[in-house]
C-alpha cells in the first residue's frame, strides 16, 4: 500500500521525468503560458543558441501587460518602448509557432484569464508562466507558478522545469462566509494571518466548506493571491464545479478524451492521512470583509478596525510600518472608513471576470461615483467585455461614471497609461498595494469588487454590508 | 552566466522588511528588451527623485557604498513580481550577493540564474552582518560558495547552507538549458508515455 498523498504530491508525481541523487527533479511542463513583458529575453536566448521551442502546441502566448485599454487602441500603442515589446512577441509567437492572441483577437486578455477561459487550464496539469499571479490556475487543481525569464526560456526549449519540491501546506476555511464577505477578503484575511513570508517554501491546498462553496472564479481569485502570501502555489481539489466550468471549453477534451480525463481528474484529491507540514485553519464565519492600509499586501485589517500604529509591530515591521504610513499618508488611530478616495479601479487577474464585474454593478446600480472621484473598469478579456456589455453591466456601470474600457492588465501595475498620480488615492481590486505598483505616488488600498464599488459611491472606505442592509 | 567562488567587498545594509520587486527595479524599466543596463534604474524610486536627481541619503548614494557588491537586507527580501528585471538589474549595479533571513521563492531562483548568489542566515547572524555593513567601506565581507561561510569584517564566520545543484551550477556558470538537454532522451519517454496515460493534455 502506498503512502498517503497530497493532491501536490499526487500533480507532482505525475510530471516528474527526471530525479538527480540530491532530490532535485526535472518536472514536465502542461502548459507554458507567455506575455510580452518576461518573454523577449528567452525568446532571444533560443535563437541565439539555435533552439527551437519544444511544443508549440503546448505554449499559448497573449500580449497584456503593456496594452492601452482605451478604445483606440487599434492605433497601435504610443510609448514607443511598449510597442517594440508587443511587436516582439508578435514576431516571436509567428516565428515559434506558438499558440496566439494578439491585441486585435476578441479573446485578448489578461493570460491568467485567457489560459482559463479558453479552456487551456485543466484539472491535473502543471501551468507556468513568466508571472507572479500564475498560481490563479491552481483554481482547477492544477500546479500553477510563476517562473522568472531564464526559467521561460528553460521552459521553451525543453518543456521542463528544475525544481526541488515545496513542502505540503494546508489553509482550510470552515463554514459560511456571511454577506458581504467574498472570496477576495478570503484571500487577504489569510495574508493578513500568516504574513507574506508566511507561505515561503509551500504549496498551499485551500480547502474546507468556504472554499467548496465558492464558483470556480472565486477560488481563481483565492490562488492568485497565493504568490502574495509567499507560496509557490496555490491549489484547489477539482470537483463537478471544475468540470462544469471546463467542459465545451475551446481547447478542453471532447468525447471519450473528456471521459477519461474526468475519471483521472476525479482521483486527484488529498488522500485521508496525508501529511501536511503546516496547517492553518480560519472559520468563514470570522472573515470581515477587509481592506489593506499599508504597502504590503499582508496589511490587512476588518474595514470596521483603525489605521494601526508602527509600535503595534514587532521588529523589522515597526520602521516599515511607519514608512508605509508615511507613503500612505495615514495616521494612527484614523477609522479605515474615515479614508477619502480619489480613485476606483475595478479589473486584473484577481478580479477581472465576469461575475466580479456583476458584483460590482449590483453595488452600482442607479448609484454614481461620489463627486471628484473617478473610476476605471477593466475586463479581464475581451470575451468578459462582451459578455459584460451583453448582460447590460457595462451601461450601469457608465452610468455610475466609470470609464468602460477594453481587457488588459492596465491600473494594476501600470505598465500602460492607466496610472495613479502621485499621492491619489484609489480603491482597488488588484492583487498588490506596493509603493509605486500603480504609479509613482499612488495609494493603494486592496479589497473586493463590491467594497470598491461601495467606496466609490460613498467617497471613502466604506463597510459594504452597510449598503447591501439599506437595498435589503 | 559568470562564475561565483570568493568574492570580497563593500556590503550595503538595507534593513527594511519585504523589499519587493517594485521597489528593486520599477515597472517603466521592464518595457526593455535586453538584459543589461539597467544597473543606473536599481531602486530607481528610492534612490532617485521624479526629475532624476540622486536622494542623498538613499545606501547606494552614499560614498561609502556606491561600490558594494553585497547587499544584507532585511526579511522576504525580493517579494512580489517574477520579473527577472530584478536580479538583472543587481547584477548590472555590481551586486553579486544578497544576505537575508528569508527570499521570495522566485526571486531566489532568479538570482541563482544570474550569477547571484542570495544568503539566508538566521537572524542574529543578518543582525550581525548588519552593523558590520553599516560601518561603510572599512568594512569589507568575504563570501565563499566553496565553503559556505560569511566573513564579516571581525572574523566571524557565518556558515549557510546552498542547494548543491545550484551551488554546483553557480561555480562553474553553467547553463542548465544546457544540462537539462543532455537528458532529452528522458523527456521523449516522458512524453510517450504522457500521451498514452493523457491524451487530452
Amino acid at each position: 500500500m502506498t503512502a498517503p498523498k497530497t493532491l501536490y504530491d499526487k500533480i507532482w508525481d505525475a510530471h516528474v521525468v527526471d530525479t538527480s541523487d540530491d532530490g532535485t527533479c526535472l518536472l514536465y511542463i502542461d502548459r507554458h503560458l507567455v506575455h510580452e513583458v518576461t518573454s523577449p529575453q528567452a525568446f532571444e536566448g533560443l535563437r541565439l543558441a539555435g533552439r527551437k521551442v519544444r511544443a508549440p502546441e503546448k505554449t499559448i502566448a497573449v500580449p497584456d501587460h503593456n496594452v492601452p485599454t482605451t478604445w483606440d487602441r487599434e492605433k497601435g500603442i504610443d510609448n514607443e518602448e511598449s510597442r517594440i515589446q508587443v511587436d516582439a512577441l508578435d514576431r516571436n509567437a509567428r516565428d515559434f509557432g506558438i499558440n496566439y492572441y494578439p491585441v486585435s483577437d476578441i479573446r485578448q486578455g489578461i493570460v491568467h484569464i485567457v489560459g482559463p477561459e479558453q479552456g487551456w487550464t485543466l484539472p491535473g496539469m502543471t501551468v507556468v508562466c513568466g508571472d507572479s499571479h500564475t498560481a490563479t490556475h491552481g483554481a482547477f487543481g492544477a500546479l500553477a507558478h510563476g517562473i522568472g525569464t531564464s526559467e521561460v526560456e528553460h521552459v521553451l526549449a525543453t518543456q521542463t522545469l528544475i525544481q526541488k519540491k515545496s513542502k505540503n501546506m494546508k489553509v482550510e476555511i470552515t463554514g459560511h462566509l456571511r454577506p458581504g464577505v467574498t472570496a477576495k477578503d478570503i484571500t487577504l484575511s489569510i495574508i493578513g494571518e500568516t504574513g507574506t513570508a508566511g507561505g515561503t517554501g509551500y504549496v498551499i491546498e485551500y480547502c474546507g466548506q468556504a472554499i467548496r462553496d465558492l464558483s470556480m472564479e472565486g477560488r481563481m481569485t483565492v490562488c492568485n493571491m497565493a504568490i502574495e502570501g509567499g507560496a509557490r502555489a496555490g491549489i484547489i481539489a477539482p470537483d463537478e464545479k471544475t468540470f462544469d466550468y471546463c467542459m465545451g471549453r475551446p481547447h478542453a477534451p471532447k468525447g471519450a478524451a473528456w471521459e477519461a480525463a474526468v475519471a483521472w481528474w476525479k482521483t486527484l484529491y488529498t488522500d485521508e492521512g496525508a501529511h501536511f507540514d503546516k496547517v492553518i485553519t480560519i472559520r468563514g464565519e470570522d472573515i470581515a470583509p477587509v481592506v489593506t492600509w499599508g504597502t504590503s499586501p499582508e496589511d490587512v485589517l476588518p474595514i470596521t478596525a483603525t489605521v494601526p500604529a508602527p509600535e503595534d509591530f514587532t521588529g523589522g515591521k515597526v520602521e516599515a510600518a511607519r514608512r508605509s504610513l508615511d507613503y500612505m499618508g495615514l495616521t494612527p488611530g484614523q477609522k479605515l472608513t474615515d479614508i477619502k478616495i480619489d480613485a476606483v479601479f475595478i479589473g486584473s487577474c484577481t478580479n477581472g471576470r465576469i461575475e466580479d464585474l456583476r458584483a460590482a454593478a449590483e453595488i452600482l446600480k442607479g448609484k454614481h461615483l461620489a463627486p471628484g472621484v473617478r473610476g476605471m473598469v477593466v475586463p479581464g478579456s475581451g470575451l468578459v467585455r462582451l459578455q459584460a456589455e451583453e448582460e447590460g453591466l457595462a451601461d450601469i456601470f457608465k452610468q455610475a461614471g466609470f470609464e468602460w474600457r477594453l481587457a488588459g492588465c492596465s491600473m494594476c501595475l501600470g505598465m500602460n497609461p492607466d496610472q495613479l498620480a502621485p499621492g491619489e488615492r484609489c480603491a482597488a481590486t488588484s492583487n498588490r498595494n506596493f509603493e509605486g505598483r500603480m504609479g509613482r505616488g499612488g495609494r493603494t488600498h486592496l479589497m473586493s469588487p463590491v467594497m470598491a464599488a461601495a467606496a466609490g459611491i460613498a467617497g471613502h472606505l466604506v463597510d459594504v454590508r452597510t449598503i447591501l442592509a439599506e437595498t435589503v | 552566466m559568470d562564475k561565483f567562488t570568493t568574492l570580497t567587498g563593500i556590503a550595503a545594509p538595507m534593513p527594511l522588511v519585504n523589499i519587493d520587486t517594485d521597489m528593486i527595479i520599477p515597472k517603466q524599466f521592464l518595457k526593455t528588451i535586453k538584459r543589461t543596463g539597467l544597473g543606473v534604474s536599481l531602486f530607481d524610486e528610492m534612490r532617485h527623485t521624479p526629475d532624476g536627481k540622486e536622494i542623498a541619503d538613499f545606501v547606494l548614494n552614499q560614498p561609502a557604498y556606491r561600490k558594494a557588491q553585497i547587499l544584507v537586507a532585511g526579511d522576504n527580501f525580493g517579494c512580489g513580481s517574477s520579473r527577472e528585471h530584478a536580479p538583472w538589474a543587481l547584477l548590472d549595479f555590481g551586486i553579486r550577493a544578497v544576505i537575508s533571513t528569508s527570499f521570495a521563492d522566485i526571486f531566489f531562483n532568479n538570482c541563482f540564474k544570474n550569477g547571484i548568489l542570495p544568503i539566508v542566515l538566521p537572524q542574529e547572524a543578518v543582525d550581525h552582518l548588519m552593523e558590520d555593513a553599516r560601518k561603510g567601506e572599512n568594512a569589507r565581507m568575504t563570501v565563499d560558495l566553496e565553503a559556505q561561510t560569511v566573513t564579516a569584517s571581525d572574523g566571524r564566520v557565518f556558515p549557510f547552507d546552498v542547494d548543491p545543484f545550484k551551488k554546483h551550477c553557480l561555480l562553474n556558470g553553467l547553463d542548465d538549458i544546457g544540462l537539462t538537454l543532455e537528458k532529452a532522451a528522458a523527456i521523449d519517454t516522458f512524453e510517450t508515455q504522457a500521451a498514452q496515460s493523457r491524451p487530452w493534455v
